[in-house]
């Protein structure tokens, strides 16, 4: 099969996955789940990677891969780290009962 | 395949089943705090698993993940929990940003070769959509972030002809992606393509200053979504697995967080996005009220309370801006020392975000069982002895319920003037975001308690302890 069909196979399906997984969410939760997926969006640091270790020699391909390893680590780092500070408080409270 | 790629394929693989069981588990309470950490997992073996690719250099990741982890880090860890939606939007913004750039790099690689690469149209036609709803993210999610962070004003920015630019730079962001798409190679395309930057980038401005600060709930799951969009859109660039997988399931946890968020206002997406709600003509089609306004000082709002079975307390966004959490959880005790039964009513698009109060509540460690959704409070309201407002306003409108004329009409709401008694703790009688009057101030069991929540919760407060 062509490489591509694969991939756009790949694509729908996750996104039926995405749908199946998140249909109820107690509304408790709709802020780490946005906070949460979106630190998940970051994984755009993989192509950032990429981006920036196989920039080759070009000057403006050293520096898009430098931003956009930048961009993603902030997306990366913040998002997980706000999402758990987020979520320990939900945690605290229930063992306070 | 080669022995190195195909442990990288297997550890992206291993990284995809991680983020779906991570998302699973962050949508149960009890689970979601491990959801996160297999999640964060997953992100560091897709990192370590890209390292390690034939012929990468480091310096340039090493230098960009130190700069972005380290200012990432200490922004998260400083963020008051009440700046939380601003930093969810800027987080946001810089994840669309960083998918535009691969988009851009990949493009800057390929320029030249794309014909005798045999590049394929899929790829081409991904690397224009990762540039646009990475740029669109990007600049969408700057403007909610001010506009949430109260940079710039919240309320809807109308201008003449809006619709009409917005319709022009769709036609040339079009127009561009046909000839960069047609031959990317040639210095049109090239050209064409910083265009297109550019113009995506101011398009994510317009599409973002027209919705007033209280559909901003929407507009962040909707840029959520995006981000996820703009993930997908650079794996199709690089054709990576992992990136395709993760962007679709944030892409679809975007929209069932902006569908939740639509039914709970009982609008369209359409009429979120292109309305303008909240705008001073919005304003106008309300008459003026008619009644009354009953005051009370906290004083005998006190005594009120002392005499009360049942409260429940219905916190908005003003507790947010008046940072009264804490004091409010503290009167909730003091009242269930006194017998009362207390609850606290969470309308789903109170605040600036999705589960906004939620996580202010919790913040000021509100019991899990006092919290209580608007399904279940409203067919019990009326036993309530009193229901306490606090910078609550479109939320708990009745004109929603009783004037079909209203903007808001048909929007789901707390029903507090059904309770026996209402307060309303509020800084003055301006309406609230949408604009709109509220016919719950005039109210025959309404009172109101003018200045700030905190203020007015620590004099209640000091009342109970007086005793």
């Amino acid at each position: 099969m062509d490489p591509m069909l694969l991939l756009l196979f790949i694509f729908v399906i996750a996104i039926f996955l995405g749908f199946e997984l998140i249909s109820k969410v107690p509304s408790q939760l709709h802020t780490p789940l946005m906070s949460g997926s979106n630190a998940i969006s970051g994984i755009s640091i993989v192509g950032a990677l990429m981006a920036a270790g196989l920039a080759g020699d070009t000057v403006l391909g050293a520096i898009l891969g430098l931003l956009a390893v930048i961009c993603a680590s902030i997306n990366v780092f913040g998002g997980y780290l706000v999402t758990n500070r987020m979520l320990e408080m939900f945690k605290h409270k229930e063992r306070g009962k | 395949m080669e022995l190195r790629e195909t442990i990288i394929t297997l550890s992206y693989i291993a990284s995809a089943v991680l983020f779906i069981l991570g998302l699973k588990m962050l949508s149960k309470p009890t689970t979601a705090v491990r959801g996160n950490m297999i999640s964060a997992v997953g992100m560091l073996i897709a990192i370590v698993a890209t390292l390690l690719y034939q012929g990468m250099s480091y310096h340039l990741i090493i230098l960009g993940m130190v700069i972005g982890g380290l200012v990432g880090s200490i922004a998260a860890l400083r963020v008051p929990m009440t700046s939380m939606p601003e930093f969810v939007a800027l987080f946001n913004g810089t994840g669309g940003l960083a998918s535009m750039l691969v988009g851009w790099a990949e493009y800057n690689k390929l320029f030249g070769h794309y014909e005798a690469d045999a590049v394929p149209l899929v790829t081409v036609i991904a690397t224009y959509l990762a540039i646009l709803i990475g740029a669109v993210t990007f600049t969408g999610s700057m403007v909610a972030y001010a506009k949430l962070a109260e940079r710039i004003s919240g309320k809807p920015v109308l201008f003449k002809m809006q619709q009409v630019v917005n319709a022009a730079i769709m036609a040339i962001v079009l127009i561009c992606g046909a000839v960069f798409i047609i031959n990317p190679d040639t210095s049109l395309a090239l050209v064409l393509f910083y265009v297109a930057i550019a113009v995506s980038l101011v398009l994510g401005v317009l599409v973002t200053i027209p919705i007033g600060g209280a559909d901003m709930p929407v507009v962040i799951s909707l840029l959520n979504s995006y981000s996820g969009l703009a993930a997908c859109a650079a794996g199709f660039v690089i054709q990576n697995t992992v990136l395709i997988v993760s962007g679709s399931l944030v892409g679809a946890s975007g929209i069932i967080l902006t569908s939740i968020m639509c039914k709970a206002m009982n609008r369209s997406l359409a009429n979120v996005l292109f309305s303008g709600f909240g705008s001073a003509e919005g304003a106008e089609s309300t008459g003026a009220m008619q009644g009354e306004v009953k005051a009370l000082s906290p004083e005998d709002a006190y005594y009120v309370l002392e005499a009360a079975r049942s409260v429940v307390f219905v916190p908005g966004y003003g507790m947010a801006v008046a940072q009264a959490q804490h004091a409010c959880r503290e009167l909730g005790e003091l009242l269930e020392q006194n017998g009362a039964e207390v609850k606290y009513a969470v309308h789903p698009v109170a605040g600036r975000m999705p589960g906004h109060m939620n996580v202010l509540l919790a913040e000021a460690n509100v019991p899990y069982d006092q919290l209580v959704e608007m399904d279940d409070i409203n067919p019990i309201i009326d036993t309530v002895d009193v229901a306490v407002v606090i910078g609550a306003n479109d939320v708990v409108n009745p004109a929603a319920r009783e004037d079909p004329k209203s903007p808001i009409a048909g929007m789901p709401i707390i029903n507090v003037d059904y309770a026996r008694t209402c307060f309303v703790l509020k800084r003055s009688m301006r309406s609230g975001f949408a604009g709109v009057e509220n016919p719950l101030f005039f109210k025959e069991n309404t009172r109101m308690i003018f200045g700030d929540a905190k203020a007015t919760l620590t004099a209640l407060i000091s009342q109970f302890k007086g005793d």
